[in-house]
């Protein structure tokens, strides 16, 4: 019992990780059909900024919590300004090619900053330095700490930041009449570039935030760790049904739970023949399933069968 | 190749490919040769995939797996590993039944699947068995996990193993000169048997199905047949590679069956010109070249302008690797060396082009 109270602790805690990465890919998806496959990098990219700024501002003595905000910021900032840069460079000149093209690039600029990242913080693994002690809880048997408290709660915040700003403001507006029909928005006046620019940075900026929370969960940061938190993100994503903000925020909790309640019993179900090292796999498994059964993902409207 | 149409320009051709390996040796060394080994292997993956990408248009990120597919039967049937020695006739065609096999199970269940997310389980599909292998020694060990198999044996035919040295008249043939000629006749064949299915009814099913599959089953052709067809094919020349890979090296691991070696091989593909054979083998041979190239010239050079190595040259060699996909990209989309189906394409009036290009937006309708 205390074992299924722990998993599932875990398994929110990584999935409200997933569910702000995952609403970066589903954004791109909805308005540009397109699978933005160097999200997963822009979160590691988040991290390490994070980290950088917030060792640097604690040796000049800043307070704890000022320090913890302006890196956070700060990696926001420069998260939003690459976002923006991948899309004007590998993107927009071929927003009209076939859809091979753009994954190629978006393949080349995730080896680009995954190599970058390895040339100025080296091969190793850096140690996130979060000023505070984070004091753990008995709850139920289960033992939960601030910082996953805090990532649960602010992924909340920040989730219905985003759904308000989609919802209701001009700018959400437009996003959901380009991702509606393109076409249609810019006869209606709507900036498609801009709209276009404007969702690579918000999903920018969410990848930053989300790279500074798997990082103060770990304490550890590494120039790999973008890659397959991007590949689970973007299960995720496909879990809810691509391009529905609702279904990545759903999928990317389902996913998380699913995995850290399957590592903690695999062991059980198979008698021991298969262990928690084969945790990844189940990602992928849903994924598959998911694929097959039911294409169009939980929340996703039908998908018309075009090729 | 539609290069050399002339019986004077083939055997010029050919005596180049022959003595190749001996001109590389002279002049560049022994290290060269195998490098050259390596290109011809993976140019028959490129050839491979190339089936699954650039005939039927099935975009596929986890193509990789055929490939430890084979190396692994191989691998398992011919070391020290469970005591087996199967001879190379015997594990090199199971190998490629085995793959073939997989591919179709992968295939059946998601070719109804479009592009995207096609490429999507597919990549799962291969991290799906690269961690199989990677755990799979507990309880009962199987793969040997992360350690891999070593001590492989060589490729072999009856007493005359390609792994070991020979001395001819004076003339001395090394293994890798050896294992050259093997595969440049694999590679040979699996050139031409490409160049067949591209005019064959099969080849142009999958032409007609990459451009349009409703229309392509509105005249007839059983696009799923066809396309589990494309899969299985490509999934053989993959085991087969892989069995010749394992072979090569004797030591096979997780580590050589990554996300980063299917990417590069669709690389081989995408960047060479899509459908292509020419093409395909064009990319094949500068994605191996180059980056040998960068690697061993980017310390020195560094060296020599700065005074000191200050940027670690593998990473720098991926990051011109990465940043030379994004350019190409952009500048000829379709490939350094495209096929003229697809040329005509990309050169096609406006009505044409529109209609190709409604694929970007179409996603929600």
């Amino acid at each position: 019992m205390e074992i299924l109270l722990q998993q599932i602790i875990n398994g929110l805690v990584q999935g409200s990780v997933y569910a702000l990465v995952a609403l970066g890919y589903t954004m791109v998806y909805g308005i540009l059909g397109l699978i933005n496959f160097a999200h997963g990098e822009v979160v590691m990219i988040g991290a390490m900024i994070a980290m950088t700024v917030l060792q640097a501002l604690l040796t000049a003595a800043l307070t704890p919590v000022l320090a913890v905000l302006l890196s956070l910021l700060a990696a926001m900032a420069v998260c939003m300004a690459l976002g923006y840069s991948i899309e004007r460079i590998a993107y927009r000149p071929l927003r009209n090619a076939p859809r091979l093209a753009p994954l190629i690039t978006a393949i080349g600029v995730s080896i680009v900053l995954q190599n970058l990242a390895m040339m100025i913080w080296g091969r190793e693994y850096h140690a996130f330095p979060l000023p505070f002690n984070s004091t753990s809880h008995q709850l139920g048997g289960a033992i939960v700490n601030d910082v996953q408290i805090a990532i649960v709660i602010i992924a909340l915040l920040i989730m219905s930041t985003l759904m308000w700003l989609v919802h209701r403001t001009r700018m959400g507006r437009a996003m959901r009449a380009v991702s509606e029909n393109p076409a249609a928005a810019a006869l209606m006046g709507v900036d498609i570039n801009r709209v276009i620019s404007v969702t690579f940075m918000l999903g920018s900026a969410l990848a930053a935030v989300a790279g500074f929370m798997v990082s103060a969960n770990y304490g550890i940061v590494h120039y790999y760790m973008g890659f397959m938190l991007g590949l689970k993100a973007f299960t995720a994503a496909v879990l809810g049904g691509i391009g529905n903000l609702r279904g990545a925020m759903l999928g990317g909790v389902l996913l998380g739970l699913i995995e850290s309640l399957g590592a903690g019993y695999i062991g059980d179900i198979t008698g021991g023949f298969l262990g928690s090292n084969y945790q990844d796999v189940f990602a992928f498994f849903v994924l598959i399933a998911v694929l097959i059964l039911r294409p169009s993902g939980l929340l996703g409207e039908k998908l018309a069968e075009r090729a | 190749m539609r290069l050399h149409r002339s019986s004077s320009g083939r055997f010029a051709f050919a005596a180049v490919l022959l003595v190749l390996p001996f001109v590389i040796d002279a002049l560049l060394g022994h290290g060269w040769v195998r490098i050259a080994d390596f290109a011809l292997l993976y140019i028959m993956l490129a050839l491979g995939l190339n089936i699954v990408v650039g005939y039927a248009g099935l975009l596929d990120l986890g193509y990789i797996a055929f490939f430890a597919v084979g190396a692994y039967t191989y691998a398992l049937l011919g070391s020290p590993q469970f005591g087996l020695h199967w001879p190379m006739w015997v594990v090199l065609p199971l190998g490629a039944l085995i793959a073939c096999g997989f591919g179709v199970l992968l295939g059946a269940p998601t070719l109804k699947l479009r592009g995207d997310y096609l490429a999507i389980v597919t990549l799962g599909f291969g991290e799906i068995i690269r961690i199989f292998l990677n755990n799979l020694n507990t309880p009962v060990n199987i793969t040997n996990g992360p350690q891999g198999i070593s001590a492989i044996d060589p490729l072999q035919i009856g007493s005359f193993s390609f792994g070991s040295s020979y001395e001819w008249l004076g003339f001395r043939v090394d293994d890798v000169h050896l294992h050259y000629y093997l595969f440049l006749a694999f590679t040979l064949l699996v050139i031409f048997v490409s160049r067949r299915l591209e005019d064959s009814r099969i080849g142009r099913a999958w032409v007609a199905i990459r451009e349009d599959e409703v229309a392509a089953s509105a005249m007839g052709i059983n696009t799923r047949n066809i396309k589990l067809l494309a899969f299985a094919m490509g999934a053989t020349f993959g085991g087969i590679s892989g069995g010749l890979f394992a072979g090569f090296q004797g030591f096979v691991s997780p580590e050589s069956f990554s996300l980063m070696e299917s990417v590069m091989v669709l690389c081989m593909v995408v960047l060479g010109g899509m459908g292509n054979v020419g093409g395909v083998v064009l990319g094949g041979i500068l994605l191996v070249v180059l980056p040998e190239l960068f690697r061993n010239a980017a310390g020195p050079v560094q060296q020599a302008l700065i005074g000191r190595v200050v940027l670690d040259p593998e990473s720098l060699r991926m990051l011109m690797f990465g940043m030379a996909l994004i350019l190409v990209m952009l500048w000829r989309p379709a490939g350094l060396w495209p096929s003229t189906q697809r040329r005509r394409e990309f050169a096609a009036e406006d009505s044409v082009l529109q209609q190709e290009q409604e694929t970007v937006y179409d996603a929600r309708k």
